[in-house]
């Protein structure tokens, strides 16, 4: 029970933080020079940073960023992905070889590169990492859903579907997608904690969020320039982004343990 | 033969789409590169003028076809900021690319078939939890956040190497570190699954019953037979590698590709960020083309298909 109660509380936490973080009396800019790279201590529990301003709070502004483009980066992959995936393989034929072709040549890159690149070439903010970060994360998704798709066309209750007149947009999105839905689920729950590395190191390159928002990214960049002298700027947000991986690796672990999904997990 | 020249040709395939990718790298975004390059204050005559050294204000399918010739002589442009030929910058910092992608890699495999084997070994109990347990952790972590802990911890604290650059051997020590604790997690992962399902087999339990020590059965029997979905992965895992060499790079200050790529796009040298992405991404076609090739000589029966 606590291998799923543990990491569902430390998701719950980011999430809420997330949300609620704007009604928070938090002041992530607060700068307060007395303070600069003050210890962790009574009424600034996390310590502060190079300007003097709150690393609590700026962890949890960086929850905001992380999360916003976690759920942005693979709610739009995963649309983007499923759907062109599953018209591929649905309509076989010419579409599918040229989206197989095009799913080859995005895979041709490695890792994160090309979102860096991307990121690099469109400039910093937040809606570019999220438009960078899909544009990298929709062929693995598509790639799943073609394959589920190729396998479920054949069943009898599309030739039902067809044969009563149904349209084809809505075979696909009515009577195939919902059948994968179980490995799309898990590929997401990954995708969620590739998403917050992601991020996090873009903004650790500095093509994230630009000062001087918070990121989590951003932060271990600022701090590791002080690392002997305030090795809390380091830890905080290292800490956060682990406990938020480890925690949706867990549940990831354990979501496809229960709907009994065999992915490879060559992209985690 | 056929599986080679199948493999080959698709390869091909894929090279010209990586290099039509890149090529729309900076035509495709949103936004005007020049813009994005000189800034929203520039004159007029430095943007046509920046226009016309790029030759974007030609037509799309001249640029395309200029591209396409130019790469065909290994002519890559020069860069903007520097004016030096890409090419020749790219081979400056390639070979330290290649030593420590090469020292993770093996690291990785130094630490993940012990590993993988020992808790597959040994499934169920406590010590394959804690084994798995730590396969998760280094999983998990970052290398931006690991590589500023090892450096406090091994050079700042203790003092036993280098912080960063590339002046001595040690210097490798940690970034190598950094870059390959994921891939030794994941690896150590897949090695324990792969051994699983094979330690199952008769075969291995007629080793067993010939009286051959547990030690000769894993490596003679179990290991190579459970070898062909950890080099698929290896191969699939090369990317990430390099991808996370960007970063590790950074940390240490390592003067490979990387830090070059990060370089170009902070001085927005796009001939320079095109140059690399296409170098880097090449290299791991290729990699990948080896790691099929390695497969079909792991396996006999894919080549005879």
């Amino acid at each position: 029970m606590l291998r799923f109660w543990i990491p569902a509380g430390v998701l719950g936490v980011w999430a809420t933080l997330a949300v609620i973080g704007s009604w928070l009396p938090i002041d992530p800019y607060r700068i307060d020079l007395p303070a600069v790279m003050a210890q962790p201590g009574v009424g600034h529990w996390l310590g502060n940073d190079d300007l003097g301003r709150p690393v609590l709070d700026r962890l949890v502004a960086g929850a905001r960023v992380s999360f916003v483009v976690a759920i942005g980066v693979v709610a739009v992959s995963a649309v983007v992905g499923s759907l062109l995936g599953g018209a591929a393989a649905y309509t076989g034929g010419w579409a599918d070889r040229l989206l197989m072709l095009l799913v080859d040549v995005f895979l041709a890159f490695p890792g994160i590169l090309l979102a860096i690149a991307l990121a690099g070439v469109m400039g910093p903010g937040v809606d570019n990492l999220i438009f960078a970060l899909s544009a990298v994360g929709w062929v693995g998704y598509a790639r799943l859903v073609r394959a589920q798709v190729l396998s479920l066309r054949e069943r009898d209750h599309v030739t039902a579907a067809v044969a009563l007149g149904v349209g084809r947009l809505r075979v696909l999105v009515r009577h195939l997608l919902p059948l994968a839905l179980a490995p799309l689920m898990v590929e997401a729950t990954f995708g969620i904690a590739g998403a917050v590395v992601a991020e996090a190191g873009l903004s650790f390159l500095g093509l994230g969020v630009q000062p001087p928002d918070a990121s989590w990214g951003s932060m271990i960049r600022d701090g590791s320039r002080y690392l002997l002298v305030a090795p809390h700027l380091v830890m905080a947000p290292g800490m956060a982004i682990l406990l938020v991986v480890l925690a949706v690796n867990l549940l990831g672990d354990r979501l496809r343990d229960c709907l009994d999904v065999r992915l490879d997990h060559s992209k985690q | 033969m056929g599986f080679l020249f199948g493999r080959l040709t698709s390869a091909l395939v894929v090279v010209m789409g990586v290099c039509t990718l890149v090529f729309l790298l900076i035509h495709l975004v949103p936004g005007d590169p020049v813009e994005m390059m000189l800034g929203e204050g520039a004159a007029p005559a430095d943007r046509s003028a920046l226009r016309a050294a790029l030759g974007l204000d030609e037509p799309l399918h001249t640029q395309f076809t200029t591209y396409v010739s130019r790469l065909a002589r290994l002519d890559l442009g020069q860069s903007l900021h520097l004016h030096r030929p890409v090419e020749d910058l790219l081979a400056e910092r390639l070979p330290a690319t290649l030593e420590l992608a090469a020292a993770a890699l093996l690291l990785a495999l130094v630490i993940a078939l012990p590993l993988g084997s020992f808790a597959a070994r040994r499934r169920g109990r406590a010590s394959d939890t804690v084994a798995m347990g730590f396969s998760l952790l280094g999983l998990s972590i970052p290398n931006f956040w690991l590589g500023p802990l090892l450096i406090l911890v091994f050079s700042l604290w203790l003092g036993w190497v280098p912080v960063s650059g590339r002046d001595s051997a040690d210097s490798l020590i940690l970034p190598a570190v950094t870059l390959g604790t994921s891939l030794s997690a994941i690896l150590a992962r897949m090695v324990r699954s792969s051994l699983l399902e094979v330690l199952g087999e008769d075969f291995v339990r007629t080793a067993h019953a010939k009286g051959l020590s547990a030690g000769v059965v894993l490596c003679r029997h179990a290991l190579p037979n459970a070898a062909i979905p950890v080099v698929t992965l290896l191969g699939l895992q090369l990317g990430a590698l390099l991808g996370g060499a960007v970063i590790t790079e950074i940390v240490f200050s390592w003067p490979g590709l990387g830090s070059l790529l990060v370089e170009a796009i902070q001085s927005r040298d796009h001939p320079v960020v095109q140059g690399t992405v296409l170098v880097i991404s090449l290299g791991y076609v290729g990699v990948n083309l080896m790691t099929d090739l390695a497969y079909a000589w792991l396996d006999p029966r894919i080549r005879l298909r």
